[in-house]
């Protein structure tokens, strides 16, 4: 169905191959077919519900595939950032303590080795919060709470981050430093694959975009992909697209429409 | 002096020796395990199979088979039962586990009334018996404690990752399932070798105050384990003697102790965090 953005003869990080899953009888994905190949950065978009979710956790192995397949490269370490809305904020943990919980495989010893604290200091700093590593995860703001769960994924060593809804539930300030964080990882060679509702604040600025409801619509760049057709077919609303410092802008009519209709 | 020796006075009793070392390990074991309890949600599970066991208790003293051998099974086909009815997930598991403790501890009841030999022993295992503690349940207790102990850390960082966050754990190659089927086993060992002292009817109060009340004064993980079982066993102990010299049942008492330093920990955690938030505000 369709082809890679980058031709080069590597093999994808990530495969997904006439990939289908269900939650009891009805189908959330329905023959996906979608490649991952390194250095990409890629967005998925669509509307709630579309199964985003699902192919992120059907891609990280957390949710069964009921038909088709997924091929991973071995030794491929994925970092995953989950929604933050789904975080048990009550929990008692500090964020070094977050930080470190992934080394759970090469390290038994409870205490934290002074070498791991260094190393999340590290990371903290590379992501501007580096004075939050003790506090509990309850007092941190909308921004460092993303950005803890970021520097989580990133405490690994991960080839791929793989990031759900990243600026869901933050304001304007704090997308834009996160997008700029992701542009700068990025930059510094990490491949990264994101789900997001956020047309405009987000989905325009990446490289690759693939529109999504249960199946894949569209896939390309935003100039190709951002369409009223593609968009119309993945959000059954219409839409409109305009042009606006060379970026395409999504215009949603559907909700306009609705509003003007009241009474 | 007379004060003193009316202190010392059940220490002379063998029983009361027995049973003060098995419910103070207990409680540390039960405030140990108890911190997952309540950060899981698991205080319901902890209930069920409490009641389950009984069933398995009260079987295996029918048919004269070793308590901990057919409690012990017994408790282990509950829980692989519940597994197995909460997996319609048109049931959910806390109904899954209603149908199925329950059914086994009415089961128990009805096997207790018909080939027991006294009514007595049902109240001894409901409420539990501090003259039913043998030598060879400080063995099993401080066996189970050390395992718990082991286990807890041994397993700190997988049990503490996949209990904040099982998907991730899971896709960082923690076997989550096996980290659950290891702590559901920790806890049907826990109340096995507990329930004889603390009773089918109050154990999972153990299980949840003390973590409760630890969760309450820290907001750091490694605290809580260290703060849950010194509650446990400190509760447990002064609960023992307290019953001794008040004349109540042990296991009342212990829960009741417990339930007052919950009330007070709320209490002193309540005034601390509002003037917290009165100091934020000021900010």
């Amino acid at each position: 169905m369709r082809q890679s953005i980058l031709s080069n003869n590597e093999s994808p990080l990530i495969a997904c191959e006439h990939v289908s899953c269900t939650y009891g009888n009805s189908p959330v994905l329905h023959d996906v077919y979608l490649n991952i190949n390194r250095r990409e950065f890629v967005g998925i978009v669509g509307p709630s519900g579309s199964g985003k979710t699902t192919l992120l956790k059907a891609i990280i192995g957390s949710q069964p595939v009921a038909h088709g397949s997924i091929t991973v490269q071995p030794e491929l370490t994925i970092g995953y950032v989950p929604q933050i809305e789904t975080v048990d904020w009550y929990f008692p943990v500090t964020v070094e303590e977050v930080i470190v919980m992934t080394r759970s495989k090469t390290q038994w010893w409870p205490r934290i080795t002074t070498k791991e604290r260094t190393a999340v200091r590290e990371v903290l700093e590379k992501l501007g919060i580096a004075d939050v590593a003790h506090r509990h995860i309850r007092e941190l703001s909308g921004g460092q709470q993303q950005r803890v769960f970021l520097a989580r994924a990133m405490f690994c060593q991960p080839d791929i981050l793989v990031l759900d809804e990243p600026t869901a539930g933050v304001d304007v300030r704090t997308r834009h430093e996160i997008l700029h964080l992701l542009a700068d990882l990025h930059a510094d060679g990490l491949t990264i694959l994101l789900t997001t509702h956020d047309l405009n604040g987000l989905a325009a600025h990446l490289p690759r975009l693939v529109c999504f409801n249960k199946t894949i619509l569209a896939d390309g760049s935003p100039r190709e992909v951002l369409t009223s057709k593609v968009l119309e077919a993945t959000y059954g609303a219409p839409m409109e697209v305009l042009e606006h410092g060379g970026m395409p802008i999504v215009i949603d009519h559907g909700r306009v429409a609705m509003r003007g209709e009241g009474k | 002096m007379i004060l003193a020796l009316d202190i010392f006075e059940p220490y002379g009793f063998q029983f009361f020796r027995n049973g003060l070392v098995v419910a103070t390990i207990a409680g540390a074991l039960c405030g140990l395990l108890g911190v997952f309890v309540i950060l899981r949600g698991m205080s319901y599970i902890g209930h069920g199979l409490s009641h389950a066991v009984f069933g398995g208790a009260a079987a295996s003293a029918v048919m004269k088979v070793n308590y901990f051998l057919g409690a012990g099974i017994w408790g282990i086909v509950s829980g692989l039962l519940i597994a197995r009815v909460a997996r319609r997930r048109v049931i959910g598991a806390d109904a899954a586990i209603g149908v199925v403790t329950t059914a086994s501890f009415a089961l128990g009841l009805a096997l207790m009334n018909r080939y027991g030999q006294a009514s007595k022993s049902i109240e001894a295992v409901l409420f539990g018996s501090v003259l039913g503690v043998k030598v060879v349940d400080i063995y099993a207790v401080s066996l189970v404690a050390l395992l718990g102990l082991a286990v807890v850390v041994l397993g700190y960082r997988k049990l503490l990752f996949s209990t904040f966050d099982r998907d991730v754990a899971q896709v960082s190659n923690v076997r989550v399932s096996l980290v659950e089927a290891v702590l559901l086993a920790m806890i049907s060992l826990t109340i096995l070798v507990t329930m004889r002292v603390i009773g089918t009817l109050l154990i999972s109060a153990l299980l949840v105050i003390p973590a409760a009340s630890a969760r309450m004064t820290t907001n750091s993980f490694s605290r809580m384990l260290w703060i849950s079982p010194i509650i446990g066993a400190v509760t447990c102990f002064v609960g023992m003697n307290l019953s001794y010299h008040l004349d109540t049942s042990a296991s009342a008492t212990i829960i009741l102790l417990d339930a007052f330093v919950f009330v007070v920990v709320y209490a002193i955690a309540g005034t601390r965090n509002r003037a917290k938030m009165a100091s934020l505000g000021h900010l």
